[in-house]
C-alpha cells in the first residue's frame, strides 16, 4: 500500500464533549444490559392456524419454540421447543404435521401435530426460512438465505433431492391455492446482470420464482423492477389474486433529500387473472409512510386486504375491490409502477390500525371476522375485530412486560417514528440487522458524490471508526448526531435511547459462518489461501511491504486494523480515496464490494479494482491461487 | 495464442459454410417450417433398395437458418431439453420451442455472443452455456454469467461444459475448472495439479464415477471422483501423426470432444477417434472405418456400443457394426446418405434431405430424432420408420 496510513480522529471539543457523553451513558446502559439479559423474549414472527381453525400456532424466534394456542381462550396448549432462530413455519397439506426452519443450525423441525412432539430434525440448507410441502405430499420445499436457492426435499425423509436458483436471500414460500405453483421471494436485490456504467450502480431489480409444484422446476420468474426486500406473498382463496409486500428503495438519489421525496416507496406488487399485468402500488399516504411491510393476507371473500407494517407499527387495510378498480381505471405508467405516488393510496387504503412494536406475521380467521398480528418487540399478539378495524384484545406471550436495554435497543432500531414522515428506521436498510446489497448516495453533497456500499451490522463491536471514511469515532456518533442529521431529518433520540440503540447494534450475534469447517479446521484450499493471506514475499522473491500485505490491514478477529488507507480504490466521484479497512466478518454474504459496492464480487476487488497493488500484492497471484485466497477470506 | 487458434478454427468453418454446397434451406410458415426438399438424388446416385444395406436409422432433415428464425447460421453447439431447443449460436443463445425462435443475448446477461457449448442440468432444467467469454447459466429465464473476472472461472473461453449432481465441470482455454453449486467454491484443474501438459481444454463429460477431460495435445484426463485420483491416457506413439501401435492407446494427442457413457469412453481427435472401455482401445480412422474424416469437432456416445461423429465432412453414425454417414455430397451439395457395412462395403442409399451443411459441431437426441449443429444452419433430423 502506497498511501499513508493513520488513525481517524475526532475534531473539535464539541464532538468530544458529545462522544464522552455518550461514552458515559453507553457504559452504564451497558450495565444495565447485562443484567438485563435474562429476560427470554418471545418475539412472535409468524402465526399459523391449523386446518379446523381451533389452534394457533405461535413461531416465536428469540426464545426458539413454538407456542401453541387455543384459538378460542388464547391459552397455551402446549410449548414446543425447536431450533437455534427459527424462521419459516407451515402445516402439511392434512394438517397433521407442522414444518419449522432454524435459521442457525440449518435443520428443520418436523412436528407431529396430533402429539405436539418434534418427531424429527432434519439437516437442510444453509439458513433454511420459508417451506412449504405440496399437496401430494411428495416434496416439502425450503428457501435458503444464504445461498439463494429452494431445494426441494423428499416430504416423509428429508432428503434433498435439488436446489433451484433463486433470488439473492430466498427466504419465503407460498403455495397457490390450486397447490399447482409455489412462489419465492427473497430480501436482497439480484445482482446485476451485465455490467452497468458508473461501476455497476443500478437501481435493485428482484424476482418472483415460481415453481411448478408437482414437476418440481422453475417456470418462470417475475420482475420486480425497483424493489429490493421482498416479503410475504398471498393469494386470494380463488387463487385469481396474488399479492407480494416489498420495499422500493430510491437507492439512486441522495437519501439526505428524504423530505424531497422520501428515500423509499413501500409498495404490494399485484398479479393473477383479477389484475392483469402485474402491477406495483404503494402503501404510502402524502405525508405518512408505510415502513417496511412484511406480512399479507387476503380476506376470504376479497373484500379486504391486511398488511402488517412492521416499521410504522400498524396494520394497513386495503378495500380490495376499490383497490382493483383503481388499478383497472388508472393509465398504468409504462413502469407498471404507481410506487412514486403518494396520493395513490388514498383511493384504497381505508384504515390504519396501530398495533404493537414491530408487527410481522399475520393470520385470518377462517371465517375472516378476526385477524391476529405477531407484535414481534412486544411479546404480543393483537387481536382485531375486522368489522371494526379496531383492536379488540391483546394476548400477551410473556408475563408482565418489561424492555431492557437490548430490547429498548431493537424496537428503536426497527421503528420509523422517529424520521421525518415515519419513512424509514435502521431496518429499512439493515434488513433483519443485516444489510441490503446496495449503494447509497448519503450525504447531501450532490448528487453521485460518495457513494457508499451499506455494510453488514454483525460482529461490528471493536471496528471503530465508522463510515467508510472513518469520520465517526463510535456508534453513538454514528447512530446519534449523524443518522439525526442526514437520516432521520426529524426527531432526535434522547440519549438513553441513543444509548440502548447503539448498545443493541454493538450486541448484534454474528451467525454461524458456513463455510468453515469445524474447530479449527481448514480445507486444502482454505489452507493455501490462509498462506497467501499472512505471505510476506511474493511470487518473485520479493519482500511486501508490511502495509501491503492482506494480514496487516486486516489483522486481528475481525479483520480489520481500524485504521485509514488509500488502496487505490478512489473513483471520479469521491472526495476522498482513503478509507477504512473493512472488517471481514461474514464477507462471504455481503456483495457487493468496496466502500461504493463497485466490485460485485470478491473476485472484482482485484481483477478489476486492483490494476496497481496498491489493495495489496496480488497481481502475481495465479487464478487458482487467488481462489484460494478467497476461499480463505469466506471463512472470516 | 490457442484461443486464437480456436477462433481461427471457428471462423475458418464459417468459410467453408460459405464456400460449401447449401443444403436446401425451408421457409418459416406460420405453423413453424416447411419441410426441406433436397435435389433429386437418383440422378447421381444409384438407386439400390433400403433394404440391400444394413439397418441403420434414416432421417428427413428439416434444416433451420437465419431465413427462420435462427439468429446465425454458424450454429457451434445443440441441447434437447424435452420439446425445447437450445442452439449455441455465433450471435446468441437461441431456443425453439413451439415452433417459435427465441434469442437470448449479452443484453439478457449472456456471457458473450458466441456459444460454443451446452449442458442440461436435468434435475433442475437449468441450461449451462460455454461461450467465448464466460460460463452463463440459464434458470427458467434467468441468466446469471461467469467470467475469468467476477468468478474463479478459470478462462473466458469455454469450449465445455457438463453438469453432474452439484457439481458443473468446465473446460476452458486455460484448464478445466468445477463449481460446487452447494459452497460456491471453483476448483480449477491445470498443469499444476494433474498430469495435464497442455492446458487447452476442449471437452468435458462427467458422470458420478468419472469425469474425463479432452485436452488439445495433452490426451485425454481421467478424474476418478472417489479417490480424487487423476489419469492421463496419451497417444502410445506421441504425437505423430501415423499409427504406429493400432488400438493400443488413444489414436492422438489432440483431443476434441469425449463422450462418457455406459462406462465407456467415447473420444475424438482431429486425427481420429478411439473407444475405450477401460480395459482395451479400439480406434476409428477413415481409411479402416466408416469415418468420412478424421477430423473429428465432437462426439456423442449413445450407449456402449453406438456413436454419432460430428466431422468436416459429414455427421457419421456407428452402430458397433456399421457405419452411416449423412452430408450434403461434398461434391454436388445434393443430399448424400452412404452406409457401411461390417466387411467394408460402401452403400448409397436414396435420401432426399441431409444435414444443412457437412461442416458438423454438434449433435443431440430427441427421442429418435436427432438435432445436429453445423457451420450453415441447424438440422433436426426427424426419424423415418421403414
Amino acid at each position: 500500500m502506497s498511501g499513508r496510513i493513520q488513525t481517524a480522529t475526532g475534531t473539535g471539543l464539541t464532538a468530544l464533549a458529545v462522544a464522552l457523553l455518550a461514552v458515559a451513558l453507553w457504559t452504564d446502559r451497558l450495565v444495565r444490559a447485562s443484567e438485563s439479559d435474562a429476560v427470554d423474549y418471545a418475539s412472535p414472527l409468524e402465526l399459523l392456524f391449523s386446518p379446523d381453525g381451533s389452534r394457533l400456532y405461535v413461531l416465536c424466534q428469540q426464545i426458539e419454540e413454538i407456542r401453541v394456542l387455543d384459538a378460542a381462550t388464547y391459552a397455551v396448549v402446549k410449548t414446543i421447543a425447536v431450533g437455534r432462530v427459527p424462521r419459516g413455519i407451515a402445516l402439511s397439506p392434512s394438517g397433521d404435521r407442522l414444518f419449522v426452519t432454524n435459521t442457525w443450525d440449518d435443520t428443520l423441525s418436523v412436528i407431529d401435530t396430533r402429539t405436539l412432539a418434534v418427531t424429527a430434525t432434519w439437516p437442510v440448507g444453509t439458513e433454511p426460512s420459508g417451506v412449504v410441502e405440496d399437496r401430494a405430499g411428495k416434496h416439502l420445499f425450503v428457501a435458503n438465505r444464504i445461498s439463494n436457492d429452494v431445494a426441494v426435499l423428499d416430504a416423509q425423509t428429508g432428503e434433498e433431492e435439488k436446489r433451484f436458483l433463486a433470488g439473492r436471500g430466498s427466504s419465503y414460500l407460498t403455495l397457490s391455492p390450486d397447490g399447482s405453483r409455489i412462489y419465492a421471494t427473497h430480501v436482497y436485490p439480484n445482482p446485476p446482470r451485465v455490467r452497468t456504467d458508473l461501476d455497476n450502480r443500478t437501481a435493485p431489480e428482484s424476482e418472483i420464482t415460481v415453481i411448478d409444484a408437482a414437476h418440481a422446476v422453475v417456470v418462470d420468474r417475475m420482475p420486480l423492477h425497483g424493489v429490493a426486500g421482498v416479503f410475504h406473498l398471498a393469494f386470494s382463496a380463488d387463487g385469481r389474486i396474488g399479492v407480494v409486500a416489498e420495499y422500493h428503495p430510491k437507492n439512486l438519489v441522495p437519501l439526505a433529500h428524504l423530505e424531497h421525496g422520501g428515500a423509499f416507496a413501500y409498495t404490494l406488487t399485484l398479479f393473477g387473472a383479477d389484475v392483469g399485468q402485474p402491477v406495483e402500488v404503494p402503501l404510502d399516504e402524502l405525508e405518512r409512510y408505510a415502513s417496511q411491510p412484511f406480512g399479507v393476507v387476503i380476506a376470504p371473500n376479497k373484500s379486504r386486504l391486511y398488511v402488517t407494517i412492521g416499521g410504522s407499527e400498524c396494520v394497513i387495510v386495503i378495500d380490495l375491490p376499490r383497490l382493483l378498480r383503481f388499478i383497472h381505471a388508472r393509465q398504468r405508467p409504462e413502469s407498471g409502477s404507481f410506487a412514486y405516488d403518494l396520493a395513490a393510496s388514498a383511493n384504497y387504503v381505508i384504515a390504519r390500525i396501530p398495533v404493537g412494536h414491530n408487527p410481522r406475521g399475520l393470520a385470518l380467521s377462517r371465517d375472516g371476522s378476526k385477524l391476529f398480528v405477531a407484535n414481534r418487540l412486544e411479546d404480543t399478539i393483537s387481536v382485531i375485530d375486522t368489522r371494526s378495524n379496531r383492536v379488540a384484545s391483546t394476548i400477551a406471550l410473556s408475563g408482565p412486560i418489561t424492555v431492557n436495554v437490548l430490547r429498548h435497543g431493537e424496537q428503536t432500531f426497527y421503528s420509523a417514528r422517529y424520521s421525518f414522515q415515519g419513512q424509514i428506521s435502521c431496518s429499512s436498510c439493515h434488513i433483519d440487522s443485516t444489510f441490503d446489497g446496495l449503494t447509497w448516495d448519503l450525504e447531501p453533497d450532490g448528487f453521485g458524490r460518495d457513494i457508499v456500499d451499506n455494510k453488514m451490522l454483525e460482529g461490528l463491536k471493536n471496528t471503530e471508526p465508522y463510515k467508510w471514511i472513518g469520520t465517526n469515532p463510535n456508534l453513538p456518533t454514528e447512530c446519534g448526531p449523524r443518522t439525526e442529521k442526514y437520516f432521520w431529518r426529524s426527531e432526535q433520540y434522547d440519549d438513553l435511547t441513543l444509548a440502548d440503540l447503539t448498545i443493541y447494534i454493538r450486541n448484534l450475534p454474528t451467525r454461524p459462518n458456513r463455510w468453515k469447517l469445524p474447530g479449527r479446521e481448514m480445507t486444502p484450499a482454505q489452507e493455501r489461501g490462509q498462506a497467501l493471506f499472512a505471505r510476506e514475499v511474493d511470487k518473485f522473491g520479493k519482500p511486501i511491504p508490511e502495509s501491503n500485505r492482506c494480514s496487516y490491514c486486516h489483522s486481528g478477529p475481525k479483520g480489520t486494523n481500524q485504521m485509514i488507507s488509500d488502496v487505490g480504490t478512489r473513483k471520479a466521484t469521491d472526495n476522498t480515496g482513503r478509507f477504512k479497512s473493512a472488517p471481514l466478518t461474514e464477507i462471504a454474504l455481503t456483495a457487493p464490494y468496496l466502500h461504493d459496492g463497485s466490485a460485485r464480487t470478491l473476485e472484482e476487488i482485484w481483477t478489476v479494482y486492483n490494476p496497481d497493488d496498491k489493495h495489496g500484492r496480488t497481481n502475481d497471484l495465479t487464478k487458482d491461487e487467488l481462489n484460494d485466497l478467497i476461499e480463505y477470506l469466506r471463512t472470516r | 495464442m490457442k484461443t486464437l487458434c480456436a477462433i481461427a478454427l471457428l471462423l475458418t468453418a464459417a468459410t467453408a459454410a460459405c464456400a460449401a454446397p447449401q443444403a436446401s434451406v425451408p421457409k418459416a410458415t406460420a405453423s413453424g417450417v416447411q419441410k426441406s426438399h433436397g435435389a433429386n438424388a437418383a440422378s447421381t446416385v444409384p438407386q439400390i433398395p433400403a433394404s440391400a444395406a444394413p439397418q441403420l436409422p434414416r432421417f428427413r432433415f428439416e434444416n433451420f437458418t437465419t431465413a427462420n428464425g435462427l439468429p446465425d447460421n454458424h450454429v457451434f453447439s445443440v441441447l434437447v431439453d424435452g420439446s425445447r431447443i437450445w442452439a449455441g449460436t455465433e450471435n446468441g443463445l437461441a431456443v425453439y420451442e413451439n415452433h417459435t425462435w427465441k434469442t437470448y443475448t449479452t443484453k439478457d446477461g449472456l456471457a458473450h455472443r458466441a456459444v460454443l457449448s451446452l449442458a442440461l442440468d436435468k434435475r433442475t432444467g437449468d441450461v449451462w452455456a460455454g461461450t467465448m467469454g464466460g460460463l452463463s447459466r440459464i434458470s427458467g429465464g434467468r441468466i446469471d454469467s461467469y467470467t475469468q473476472l467476477t468468478s474463479g472461472l478459470s478462462n473466458d473461453v469455454v469450449y465445455g461444459v457438463s453438469v453432474e449432481g452439484e457439481n458443473v465441470w468446465v473446460a476452458t482455454a486455460a484448464g478445466g475448472c468445477r463449481l460446487d453449486l452447494r459452497t460456491g467454491q471453483w476448483t480449477l484443474y491445470n498443469e499444476r495439479n494433474t498430469p495435464m501438459i497442455e492446458i487447452w481444454v476442449y471437452g468435458v463429460s462427467a458422470a458420478p464415477d468419472k469425469v474425463y477431460y479432452a485436452v488439445w495435445g495433452s490426451g485425454l484426463l481421467e478424474y476418478t471422483q472417489k479417490t480424487g485420483r487423476w489419469d492421463k491416457y496419451e497417444d502410445p506413439d506421441g504425437e505423430n501423426e501415423i499409427v504406429l501401435f493400432k488400438d493400443q492407446g488413444l489414436i492422438h494427442e489432440i483431443v476434441t470432444s469425449v463422450s462418457y457413457v455406459d462406462n465407456i469412453v467415447w473420444a475424438a481427435t482431429y486425427f481420429g477417434a478411439s473407444r475405450y472401455d477401460g480395459r482395451y482401445w479400439h480406434n476409428f480412422l477413415t481409411k479402416d472405418s466408416g469415418l468420412p474424416s478424421n477430423f473429428i469437432n465432437f462426439l456423442k456416445g449413445v450407449d456402449a456400443n453406438r456413436a454419432w461423429f460430428c466431422t468436416d465432412k459429414g455427421l457419421a453414425y456407428y452402430d458397433g457394426v456399421n457405419w452411416a454417414v449423412y452430408r450434403p455430397s461434398l461434391k454436388d451439395g445434393k443430399p448424400e446418405m452412404t452406409v457401411r457395412n461390417a466387411q467394408g462395403k460402401v452403400t448409397p442409399v436414396a435420401v432426399t434431405t441431409a444435414p444443412a451443411h457437412n461442416y458438423v459441431l454438434g449433435i443431440d437426441f430427441q427421442g429418435d430424432d436427432i438435432w445436429v449443429a453445423t457451420a450453415k444452419g441447424l438440422s433436426h433430423g426427424i426419424r423415418q420408420q421403414r
